[in-house]
């Protein structure tokens, strides 16, 4: 099993690296051919959409999308994949899926820590967050996870999630 | 609102882990990846390393630290100490912690806390504050500064930091109990997340703490056996804090 992440200059690829590679995945840079391409992010929208950009990795990751291969978007990686974030005064977005990200209005912000989705708790760390019909579970009311064709994406941190982090993801390696 | 944090500190000296009583007499407590694991296990919500002598040389074994640990865990952590610049914070970033602590660098050139939110993000800048009094202290609590933590809490945030570590060295390492008026005022004045830090000594300390800040920083209470983390945890769970189940 061969994964891709995204490296166009977010912070965490590392972590996200290292998470897969503890589940004995193999780790590959080219974005369009292998079986799970990933889309991490933290960080600001706008530098974020520019950097993508700049690699021309805006269009492979639509391509792969609309081919029915398999991308995983975390945190701004799934912000990324809407048509709009509010981010940074308002940023264009890849469309992967429809939806937009807005600012988080209650609490704290940023959300900070483990919540529960579902049965297990995992770690968040975000100041906006989606507002899709793609949503498939939540989180204190917030969108937690969204499906749109080949697309997945999770507002939380898999790779930063202990045990129950390390089964998500492995749960994604097996649909891939 | 998120779970309630715990997390351990671990003051770091070149590659050790230290302890230290308000800031002085350092001793060493063990290795930071063995003791990071530990504390994992022991179901540590996120750790903290601080480069508690923050030198040139230190900073190049931090960067060797920081990879270590993301190798092992799979928890968030934040690293502080000598952090200047985007170009420090990007380096541990990319070396797989999650968030920067700022200190004394923020106090010199505030514009720093903004510089480093723009870049990596406000969830990734932590401010800490070591007070004294209800003043800011700067290098390592060395000097005094013309700011109230209040004030300066206020600002941070107002610069984009995305979390305030407010230590308490009136109490630090005492294991008397956490500065709860102190961090209630700080608490109040932001509305970004507030790690209470310092004098924890048993789990009702830490659950009052917990009352008025969204995580606690735990150091002499766990330090040297992590497997006090598991008994504060089923303490606080006995006083009705919920806690997240790290299984």
């Amino acid at each position: 099993m061969r994964v891709a992440v995204c490296d166009y200059g977010a912070g965490n690829v590392r972590s996200v690296e290292l998470a897969f590679r503890r589940l004995g995945a193999e780790l590959g840079d080219d974005i369009a051919t292998a079986d799970l391409a990933v889309l991490p992010g933290v960080g600001s929208a706008r530098s974020a959409m520019e950097e993508l950009r700049a690699r021309g990795l805006d269009r492979v990751l639509v391509e792969r999308v609309a081919a029915g291969r398999l991308v995983l978007g975390i945190c701004l990686g799934l912000q990324l994949a809407l048509e709009w974030t509010e981010e940074d005064g308002g940023v264009e977005g890849l469309g992967l899926l429809p939806g937009r990200a807005v600012r988080l209005g209650a609490g704290r912000v940023p959300r900070l820590g483990w919540a529960a989705v579902g049965d297990s708790a995992y770690y968040f760390a975000h100041s906006y967050a989606a507002e899709t019909p793609t949503a498939t579970a939540w989180s204190e009311g917030l969108v937690a996870e969204v499906r749109a064709g080949s697309f997945v994406g999770v507002q939380f941190h898999p790779e930063k999630s202990g045990a129950a982090g390390g089964r998500y993801l492995e749960r994604c390696l097996s649909r891939a | 609102m998120p779970l309630p944090r715990l997390i351990p500190c671990l003051d770091v000296a070149g590659s050790r882990v230290v302890k230290g009583v308000r800031f002085q007499g350092l001793r060493d407590v063990g290795d930071p990846v063995e003791l990071g694991a530990a504390y994992s296990e022991s179901g540590a919500d996120e750790l903290v390393f601080l480069d508690v002598k923050a030198t040139l040389e230190g900073r190049r074994t931090l960067v060797e630290v920081v990879r270590r640990v993301a190798e092992r865990l799979a928890i968030p952590f934040t690293v502080g100490g000598g952090v200047r610049s985007v170009a420090d914070a990007e380096q541990l970033l990319r070396a797989g912690a999650d968030r920067v602590a700022l200190n004394s660098a923020a106090l010199e050139r505030p514009a720093l806390v903004t510089e480093i939110a723009e870049r990596l993000g406000a969830q990734a800048v932590v401010v800490a504050i070591d007070a004294a009094g209800g003043r800011v202290r700067s290098r390592a609590a060395s000097a005094a500064t013309s700011r109230g933590a209040v004030e300066w809490a206020q600002e941070a945030e107002a610069r984009g930091a995305g979390e305030i570590l407010l230590t308490s060295i009136d109490a630090d390492g005492t294991r008397a109990g956490y500065d709860l008026v102190l961090t209630a005022a700080v608490s109040a004045a932001v509305s970004i997340p507030v790690i209470a830090s310092g004098g924890a000594g048993k789990a009702a300390h830490v659950a009052a703490a917990l009352e008025v800040a969204q995580a606690a920083l735990l150091a002499s209470i766990v330090h040297e056996d992590p497997a006090g983390l598991t008994r504060l945890r089923a303490e606080l769970r006995g006083l009705g804090v919920t806690l997240r189940d790290a299984a």
